[in-house]
C-alpha cells in the first residue's frame, strides 16, 4: 500500500500536458500556454523562399533540424513549404545541414 | 516555357573580373539553349553554412530564366564542368508563382466579401428610415 504522498514516480513519467511545451516538468509552477499562431498565415505568406535565410533560421533547432510544428505553432501546408524551402537552402549552403555542438 | 531560377557558388579566391566573365558566360549558354534571362543578381561573398570543397566563403549568383527544359539541362551541364562553380541549385518557380496568385486571388475575393456584407444592410435601413 502506497502511503498518502505519492512516491517519485510521477518525475519520470511524461505528464500529458508535456507535449505541449518544453518547459513543463512536471508542472511545478503554473504554466501559462500561449496560443501559437501561424506566423505564416499572420502574416499572409503564400510562398516561403529558400533564399531568405534569416527568416528560415527561425525555424530551424541550433544543431539546425528543422523545428516541429508543435514547438512554432506553424500551420501544416506553410510547415510542409517551410520544410521544402528549408531543405532546399541547405542544398545551397545558406542553412547548415548539421552544426556541431 | 517554364520558369526556373538557378543559383550558384563561384569560389571566392577567384578575381572579379573572372567571376564577371563567368556569369556573363552562363548569361550566354542560356541565350544559345533557347533560353531567356530575366535578371541576373550577383549577391555576392557570403559564408557558406558547411564547408565545400575546402572552402568556408562563396561568391552566390542567381539567374532567373525562362526556358524549355533543355535550356536548364545545359547550362547545368556547363556549370557542372565548370571547376570554379562550387554548387549549384535549379528551382521551377512557375507553378508556385501560380500558386501564389490563386492564393492572392481568393482572399481579395473574401475581403471584398468580407466588406460588401456589413456595408449592405445597414444601408437599405438607413434608406428606409428616410423615407419614413
Amino acid at each position: 500500500m502506497p502511503p498518502g504522498r505519492r512516491p517519485s514516480k510521477p518525475e519520470n513519467r511524461p505528464s500529458r500536458g508535456g507535449a505541449a511545451g518544453p518547459s513543463s516538468p512536471g508542472g511545478r509552477r503554473p504554466y501559462f500556454r500561449r496560443r501559437k499562431v501561424c506566423k505564416f498565415c499572420e502574416e499572409k505568406i503564400d510562398s516561403i523562399d529558400y533564399k531568405e535565410a534569416k527568416l528560415l533560421g527561425q525555424f530551424i533547432s541550433e544543431r539546425g533540424k528543422i523545428l516541429p510544428r508543435r514547438l512554432t505553432g506553424t500551420c501544416s501546408s506553410h510547415q510542409h513549404l517551410l520544410a521544402v524551402a528549408i531543405k532546399r537552402a541547405r542544398n545551397i549552403a545558406l542553412l547548415p545541414f548539421a552544426t556541431a555542438v | 516555357m517554364h520558369r526556373y531560377e538557378v543559383m550558384f557558388i563561384i569560389r571566392p579566391d577567384l578575381p572579379e573580373e573572372e567571376i564577371e566573365k563567368l556569369v556573363s558566360q552562363m548569361e550566354g549558354y542560356v541565350a544559345a539553349a533557347g533560353g531567356k534571362i530575366e535578371k541576373t543578381e550577383k549577391m555576392g561573398r557570403r559564408k557558406l553554412a558547411y564547408r565545400i570543397s575546402r572552402q568556408r566563403d562563396g561568391f552566390y549568383v542567381l539567374l532567373i530564366l525562362e526556358g524549355v527544359p533543355g535550356t536548364v539541362v545545359e547550362l547545368e551541364r556547363r556549370l557542372r564542368v565548370t571547376d570554379t562553380v562550387l554548387k549549384f541549385i535549379t528551382i521551377r518557380t512557375d507553378e508556385e508563382q501560380k500558386r501564389g496568385a490563386k492564393l492572392a486571388q481568393i482572399r481579395e475575393k473574401k475581403a471584398a466579401r468580407r466588406k460588401a456584407g456589413p456595408a449592405h444592410s445597414p444601408a437599405p435601413a438607413a434608406e428606409a428610415s428616410q423615407q419614413a
